[in-house]
């Protein structure tokens, strides 16, 4: 069953083509990455997903879907004057006591965590509590913008695993943004490659070829596959 | 000492409007824009006192044509909206000194609380009303826009229609605020004693709390001194909430020695 359907999807901002004639579909349960260079358009994408930002073409979802959003990174100061568990109330009635501690199990973050300021907790947790954050109201997908961009390789994993997890358990629908090819190799069900353009579209195993790959990024990339 | 009960009323009520109100200013990070928004005021105060209507309306036209030109600015254009801010407002005050009429100008610079007649002191008190029940209907979602306005999306906020209604409140508590502290000191009025407050608040709550206590305390104490002495109000107001902004300072200081 499709969840989403993009037709045609272009974005000019200030006289500047950022995404040309973008067309995918993702259907339940799927997991799609989105890779590409720096200034290819991926967060442009998932602005214009949660209509943030005017388009030509068609961005379809199906009716009342429900979209969860984890951010790259919140560009808050270290002092700023909020509590995570005021950070999770921001949510408005859903945010109950037992949704919070529901969603910090989740997350697998301890309950003293709700008591410290958002700005003071570490990169990593302030990212795993955002995937709590959006996970909050039981959301049929999640955009996921480079949910490991600025963590460690520890942080990464728990947080890759994390996402592994619910889209098992819930038959959750996934878009991510990844810089990661081992990532998209590993957890993607399809790959779009994006520079402004769609240049390449499809099954990982069928899309990730050094030579689309060349293309897409201009030059040689570290990129190996897995052999297990 | 009755001639003190009513604009300490009042300065009471603008006292909380504005420093609630900066809260947010300061969660935006729009210190600097916001004072220099304020500026915008003074040419319309200027209309006012030259044609004879009052210059609350003059300052709130004014005020909210530049607020909307900010928003639209920020929506519909890639400009610069902090460099056109700091450029055109400048600019307005310039503006607003040359024709203010002279008599006036030191009045409309800094303001000038105890002229206030009952009529003008119960309309403060309802717009202050109106800006403090306004701000506290939708802090939450404010505050999580000015966090990310994508997870506000995310969640159903319209963001332009919230920033929007943002953006008349601050029209309408600067506006208010003008008469009393004058378009030169008003944006610190709004933006000093959130400032403090975040000194020293950890959670949303005590920061709103405390930024409104500060905002309180500093109008209650600048009128009291103001009325004794016989001076303008306005550059008391500002020096007790930098009194209070450098207590905060030092407070956190120890704060941070003890972690």
């Amino acid at each position: 069953m499709q969840i989403l359907k993009v037709k045609n999807l272009s974005v000019n901002l200030g006289g500047e083509k950022i995404l040309q004639n973008i067309t995918l579909e993702v259907n339940r349960g799927e997991i799609l990455t989105v890779i590409g260079p720096n200034g290819a358009g991926k967060t442009t994408l998932f602005k214009a997903l949660l209509n943030m930002i005017s388009y030509e073409g068609e961005i379809k979802w199906e009716p009342n879907v429900k979209i969860g959003y984890v951010p790259q990174r919140l560009d808050i100061d270290i002092d700023v004057p909020i509590t995570v568990k005021e950070f999770f109330k921001l949510r408005g009635k859903i945010a109950n006591a037992k949704r919070i501690r529901e969603a910090l199990s989740f997350i697998q973050l301890e309950e003293n965590i709700l008591k410290k300021g958002l700005g003071e907790i570490s990169v990593g947790q302030r990212q795993r509590l955002l995937v709590g954050w959006a996970m909050m109201d039981n959301p049929d997908v999640l955009l996921f913008d480079e949910p490991t961009a600025d963590i460690d390789i520890y942080g990464q994993e728990s947080i890759l695993k994390t996402i592994s997890q619910m889209h098992k358990k819930l038959n959750l629908t996934v878009i991510l943004i990844s810089h990661d090819l081992n990532i998209v190799s590993e957890y993607a069900t399809k790959v779009i490659c994006l520079n402004k353009k769609n240049l390449c579209y499809g099954p990982p195993a069928k899309v990730l070829t050094a030579q689309n790959l060349n293309e897409l990024y201009g030059g040689e990339k570290a990129f190996y596959e897995h052999k297990h | 000492m009755t001639d003190l009960i009513q604009p300490l009323i009042v300065a009471i009520f603008i006292g909380a409007s504005t420093s609630l109100l900066g809260a947010f200013v300061i969660l935006r990070k729009m210190a600097l824009a916001g004072d220099a928004l304020s500026h915008v005021a003074l040419p319309g105060l200027a209309l006012g006192l030259m044609f004879n209507f009052n210059p609350f309306w003059g300052a709130a036209g004014f005020l909210l044509l530049a607020t909307l030109g900010v928003w639209f600015l920020e929506y519909y254009t890639t400009l610069s909206v902090d460099t056109l801010i700091g450029v055109f407002f400048t600019v307005s005050l310039a503006i607003g000194v040359l024709i203010t009429p002279q008599q006036e100008l030191l009045e409309a610079l800094f303001g000038n609380i105890s002229l206030l007649s009952r009529q003008e002191a119960l309309f403060s008190i309802f717009v202050s009303a109106v800006v403090i029940i306004t701000l506290l209907a939708i802090y939450k979602k404010l505050a999580l826009n000015m966090l990310s306005q994508e997870l506000a999306q995310s969640i159903g906020i319209k963001n332009r229609i919230l920033e929007l209604i943002y953006l008349l409140i601050f029209a309408l508590a600067v506006a208010l605020g003008i008469r009393f502290v004058g378009a030169l000191l008003m944006g610190s009025l709004v933006i000093i004693p959130a400032a403090s407050a975040k000194n020293i608040a950890k959670s949303l709550k005590s920061f709103m709390t405390i930024s409104v206590s500060l905002g309180i305390l500093t109008t209650i104490l600048g009128m009291i001194f103001a009325f004794n002495s016989k001076t303008a109000p306005g550059p008391l107001f500002i020096l007790i909430s930098a009194g209070f902004f450098v207590i905060t300072l030092i407070i956190r200081r120890f704060r941070f020695a003890l972690k």
